[in-house]
């Protein structure tokens, strides 16, 4: 049964990753389009994707860590943290990711980097005093599924894709301000493609981050189930899940940037509301209670 | 001509096929193979990582309890017993039997408050417990990589090549389930 989600998951996350770089392409023909050249608007776009990509690929994991104020440990320094982690990759058959502790009382955790022998795990220090054994290898179980599914990269490739959409559409709006009061090329077939390009660069930013979401979404629940799978009991996850919401303290090192890394949305606004388009993370109580069915 | 080429074509995929299919299948079951060899060595090392904890837990404890010296020896024996063990089926019974003996010499600890204090014994303790749940998850790993690979080795078509090669269904590493609970002592 959880085998079948997990391929079913990773369908569609397929699918909205493709149907998000055809629109990105798409956005750049239209944009091409307005400037006289819809093949070289797409040539941008691609070669900014793949720009853009290329940096982060390579150094994201870094960012995301030193944003976070994350200290890498190793075992002498905890450990009780490097076994937890030792022991999962084995149950997961990855080598074991590199370690890190944010020292915040707020209980949260995430993974990073761009490929199981490249990763890391970081956790705050309120989930070491806060979880019990059990609850823990259920949290850190659910971030090896992240990294044995490849949704650490594909979390930072999705990123930059929005990212791009972003800076596409804002430069597109600018410039109209400049070909505005150039005299016109084209007749009303151009006039119309100009209407769309500038409702594209309206509608972009908030397309690319609700697809963002709609993936972190997904991601989620076959991180939670896979996790059940490698400890083989749910049950120290959901009571992990049910500690990590109910705690109130607030996790400063997180932004609306790195949120959506995490096991649980470290934004305190986002949690009480049920299906919420915009959060990054499933509600909480529906996530427990898949893991307490299975 | 015509006849002859068709006929030609005919054999060829009815030799063909099979063949590809065959080809197909001994990757998988070698494929499988090294990873359940490789499964097995990472139960191994968990295993002999804890053998070689004993003598250095039994020094620290009998810093503490000198006389309980009927726990120390089955310790011992049984991890001398393991390692001579030899076959998947031999290190089982070892570990199972050293795995009782370890948890009579921590039912021993239980009256000797002091030890239970001691920073290096609940280093140990540490160290013991994190092995031990490598050991459960390596065991899991290694026994999903098996059935996968006696499945492979029994269902048709596939146990047909695997007769021809001479593939042998691989031991599950069956030893005493220990019970998911939080450890009484939470060491940070």
């Amino acid at each position: 049964m959880i085998y079948e989600e997990i391929s079913a998951n990773k369908r569609k996350s397929f699918l909205l990753l493709f149907l998000f770089v055809v629109f990105l392409l798409f956005l750049g023909w239209v944009f091409g389009q307005a400037y006289g050249s819809g093949g070289v608007g797409v040539l941008v776009a691609l070669l900014i994707a793949l720009f853009i990509s290329l940096i982060t690929f390579y150094g994201g994991d870094k960012m995301v860590l030193g944003i976070s104020h994350a200290k890498p440990v190793d075992r002498k320094e905890n450990p009780y943290l490097a076994n937890v982690v030792e022991g999962l990759a084995i149950a997961a058959g990855v080598p074991a990711p590199r370690a890190y502790i944010i020292e915040d009382s707020a209980p949260n955790a995430f993974a990073t980097g761009r490929s199981p022998e490249n990763s890391a795990i970081a956790v705050t220090t309120g989930l070491l005093d806060k979880l019990n054994r059990l609850e823990l290898e259920g949290v850190i179980g659910h971030e090896m599924s992240h990294i044995k599914n490849y949704d650490i990269r594909y979390a930072t490739l999705v990123v930059l894709l929005v990212g791009t959409v972003a800076l596409l559409s804002d430069w597109m709006r600018r410039s109209f301000f400049y070909r505005g009061r150039r005299s016109r090329k084209g007749g009303a077939g151009g006039g119309i493609i100009i209407l769309l390009a500038l409702l594209l660069a309206i509608l972009a930013p908030i397309v690319a981050q609700l697809i963002r979401l709609a993936i972190s979404r997904q991601r989620e629940y076959l991180a939670d189930a896979n996790g059940a799978h490698l400890t083989r009991y749910p049950e120290g996850l959901a009571s992990a899940l049910e500690k990590i919401s109910k705690d109130k303290e607030l996790l400063e090192v997180a932004n609306k940037a790195t949120a959506h890394l995490y096991i649980i949305n470290p934004l305190l606004e986002h949690r009480g509301k049920l299906n919420d388009l915009f959060s990054t993370h499933p509600p909480v109580k529906d996530r427990i209670k898949r893991l307490r069915s299975m | 001509m015509g006849a002859i080429s068709i006929v030609l074509l005919f054999i060829l995929i009815v030799l063909g096929v099979p063949i590809l299919i065959a080809i197909f299948i001994y990757n998988r079951l070698v494929t499988l193979r090294n990873r359940s060899e490789n499964a097995w060595h990472q139960i191994d090392v968990q295993l002999q990582k804890r053998a070689d904890l004993v003598p250095n837990l039994v020094e620290t404890v009998k810093g503490y309890a000198a006389h309980e010296k009927t726990v120390f020896q089955e310790v011992t024996k049984a991890r001398s017993i393991y390692s001579q063990a030899g076959t998947v089926q031999e290190k089982a019974d070892a570990t199972n039997m050293l795995t009782s003996a370890l948890k009579t010499l921590f039912a021993v600890v239980e009256n000797y408050p002091e030890l239970k204090a001691n920073q290096n014994f609940l280093l140990l303790q540490e160290e013991l417990s994190g092995i031990e749940s490598k050991i459960a998850y390596a065991r899991q790993f290694y026994n999903d990589v098996v059935m996968s690979l006696n499945n492979t080795q029994q269902v048709f078509p596939s146990n047909i090549v695997a007769n021809i090669f001479g593939f042998k269904p691989r031991e599950y590493f069956e030893i005493e389930e220990t019970k998911r609970e939080a450890p009484q002592v939470d060491f940070k």
